[in-house]
């Protein structure tokens, strides 16, 4: 929303005011955003620069390496441990992500666009679930899943994490689902079709912008997870890389694990830079398509 | 979702009324024909017995509409009932109990003594007080740097996307690698931070100095977020607005505290609620920079010791209920003393 009405707000302030006082402005402006950049990108950088020191120097407190190795890098992929936690991750991110977000899209549409009773309930049970403490919810599943058989494995982790997600993915959907042109559902409508299939044929195409989006938003939060996943797992088999981290600590004992433990670090914020980058051009691009305008 | 509803109705005046119309003479047969909602009903309606009386009739549409909603939300809140409400009601059962799985064969029923175990205790009010300073003092520090960080992105002539790109960033990094990212900045020798603001010691060893840390990485990561819900509250404001009270003579910061905040107020009532909420559970930093180490634990951190390293499921049983009726009461005290609007329907406005 925010990004529709900020160029409108722009604009008339750009075209005012003489060359003068805008140059100025667009200076100020200038240094306020690098304050900003800066703010967010320090304590990544120094990640970074970390993740490339070699070992005899990465205790000298510079910001920038003074030599630089990809040591770190090849010694994670070498053992075992960072990539199996590595397919852990992606693994179990990527299908707790397509079952909420699938569950989340039938819902969402539900609550943007039918009118039927328990409407309040779903949305206020899903209220208490996005504000609800995880740790309350360790302790039982914790025993659950171990009756079960899920402990320690990907399905144990997924199960929280879609009902984590959920709420999130309704909330965001429901919301995009609102703004889309529900004429031309009504217009399907017409021309025969029936809900369903005005859902599937008009709908999901038009809402795939706010899909996506909820998607990365789902992604992030299952990648980010770190309470779960050191408590629901024992061992390699479900230890997604954040709990994985944790425990690079005390796994190799022989070394300063600061290398290594950097360069994983790095490796799983590559892909929430590129879905950064990409959440921003999908917002534009779900902003400006076409498909809204017809 | 109260104050959506009318504009939804307005919006939306040929779906619900229009089908329920048609619907009234549904002995011609054209209806059938107009009313999407008809043809929806007979895929879905597998009897169709109900549909015969005049009132029965009327609603059938509505019926279908119903149905078709139940259906496409049951998914969805099957998973969250069956994933949280057992569980709950579990953990209850479970701090009621003795229920230690070190002592198998000592587990009974004894009560309240759990939570008395737990309420008496110093290191659960020790960390009960380290987890409400931290929220405090976080949550304040981000409403006034996220307010800033909206303002910025609102407002900003020059590489708005640059700036709102990187403002994510920090959003989306995973929790672990940023506090590792400040662990090793305030380490000694190791980092960039230590040598220039604590040459002479070690902060992360310091109790204070460590709980200022695990302050500073939780408000460096969690400021995007409240500056991006603050950032659809500031979308509201009218432009109008602004500009006449600048006619009127008001400068940047009259505007801003009596124009622009007063219109955001159901927006940053929210946004503090969802930030308070969580950072009540804080955890991942905590882990990562102290590991509860000098009296730092969150409620969160020593339920954890209790459950996965004390594997005491009882008392541990007894915290995450303690620490659920505290968020509780929080959300309750939001929404009494300061009339926040329940989160759902604001936050559905401000989109």
């Amino acid at each position: 929303m925010a990004a529709t009405t900020a160029p409108e707000t722009a604009a008339p302030a750009a075209a005012g005011g003489n060359a003068m006082h805008d140059a100025r402005r667009r200076l100020s402006w200038s240094v306020i955003n690098l304050l900003v950049v800066v703010y967010a990108l320090v304590p990544v950088l120094w990640i970074v620069s970390l993740s490339f020191k070699t070992s005899d120097t990465i205790n000298d407190g510079n910001f920038i390496p003074r030599s630089w190795t990809m040591d770190n890098y090849a010694e994670i992929f070498s053992t075992g441990i960072f990539t199996r936690a590595l397919i852990n991750s992606i693994g179990i991110a990527l299908i707790s992500t397509f079952i909420a977000v699938s569950l989340a899209v039938m819902a969402a549409y539900a609550i943007a666009r039918l009118d039927f009773p328990g409407k309040r309930a779903l949305i206020g049970v899903s209220l208490l679930i996005a504000m609800f403490p995880q740790i309350s919810l360790v302790t039982p599943l914790f025993n659950i899943e171990r009756e079960l058989g899920l402990f320690d494995t990907w399905p144990g982790l997924i199960l929280p994490y879609i009902t984590f997600a959920l709420p999130l993915a309704i909330y965001t959907l429901s919301a995009f689902f609102r703004e889309i042109p529900w004429e031309l559902e009504k217009a399907a409508k017409m021309d025969g079709a029936t809900p369903i299939q005005a859902f599937r044929r008009v709908i999901v195409p038009l809402a795939a912008p706010g899909v996506v989006t909820s998607a990365i938003l789902v992604f992030i939060f299952c990648w980010n997870d770190f309470l779960f996943a050191i408590s629901l797992t024992a061992s390699e088999s479900a230890r997604t890389v954040p709990a994985a981290l944790a425990f690079f600590t005390g796994a190799s004992q022989f070394e300063d694990p600061t290398g290594t433990i950097s360069a994983a670090a790095v490796v799983i914020t590559i892909p929430i830079v590129i879905f950064v980058l990409l959440f921003q051009r999908r917002i534009v691009a779900g902003l400006t398509s076409g498909a809204v305008k017809g | 979702m109260t104050t959506t509803e009318p504009d939804r109705a307005a919006t939306r005046p040929g779906t619900g009324r229009h089908a329920g119309k048609p619907r009234r003479e549904d002995t011609t047969p054209a209806p059938a024909g107009t009313g999407g909602g008809g043809g929806g009903s007979r895929p879905v309606d597998p009897g169709g017995n109900g549909g015969r009386g005049g009132r029965a009739a009327m609603s059938e549409g509505k019926r279908a509409e119903r149905r078709l909603g139940w259906l496409l939300c049951a998914p969805a809140a099957l998973v969250m009932v069956a994933v949280t409400g057992w569980p709950i009601i579990y953990s209850i059962w479970l701090s009621l109990h003795r229920y230690d799985l070190r002592l198998p064969d000592q587990q009974e029923f004894i009560g309240l003594e759990n939570y008395i175990v737990v309420l008496t205790n110093s290191y659960w009010w020790t960390a009960f007080w380290v987890t409400t300073l931290i929220t405090v003092i976080s949550v304040a520090i981000e409403l006034v740097l996220g307010m800033a960080l909206a303002l910025v992105m609102h407002r900003t002539l020059v590489a708005r996307n640059l700036v709102r790109t990187v403002t994510l960033i920090p959003y989306g990094i995973v929790t672990v690698v940023a506090a590792f990212s400040w662990f090793y900045a305030w380490t000694p020798d190791t980092g960039y931070l230590a040598g220039t603001f604590a040459p002479d010691g070690a902060p992360l060893t310091d109790r204070a100095a460590s709980i200022a840390i695990i302050i500073l990485a939780e408000v460096w990561k969690t400021t995007p977020f409240m500056a991006l819900l603050l950032l659809a509250g500031l979308a509201l404001v009218p432009d109008d607005l602004t500009k006449a009270a600048a006619m009127d003579g008001a400068g940047p910061w009259q505007r801003l505290w009596k124009v622009i905040i007063p219109v955001m107020k159901p927006a940053i009532l929210v946004a503090l609620l969802f930030r308070t909420l969580d950072a009540f559970r804080i955890f991942d930093n905590i882990f990562v920079l102290t590991g509860g180490a000098n009296d730092t634990s969150s409620v969160s951190m020593i339920t954890y010791n209790n459950l996965i390293r004390g594997l005491n499921l009882g008392i541990g049983s007894a915290m995450s209920v303690l620490i659920f009726i505290s968020v509780a009461i929080i959300a309750f005290l939001f929404v009494k003393l300061f009339g926040a609007a329940a989160p759902g329907s604001t936050g559905e406005r401000g989109r």
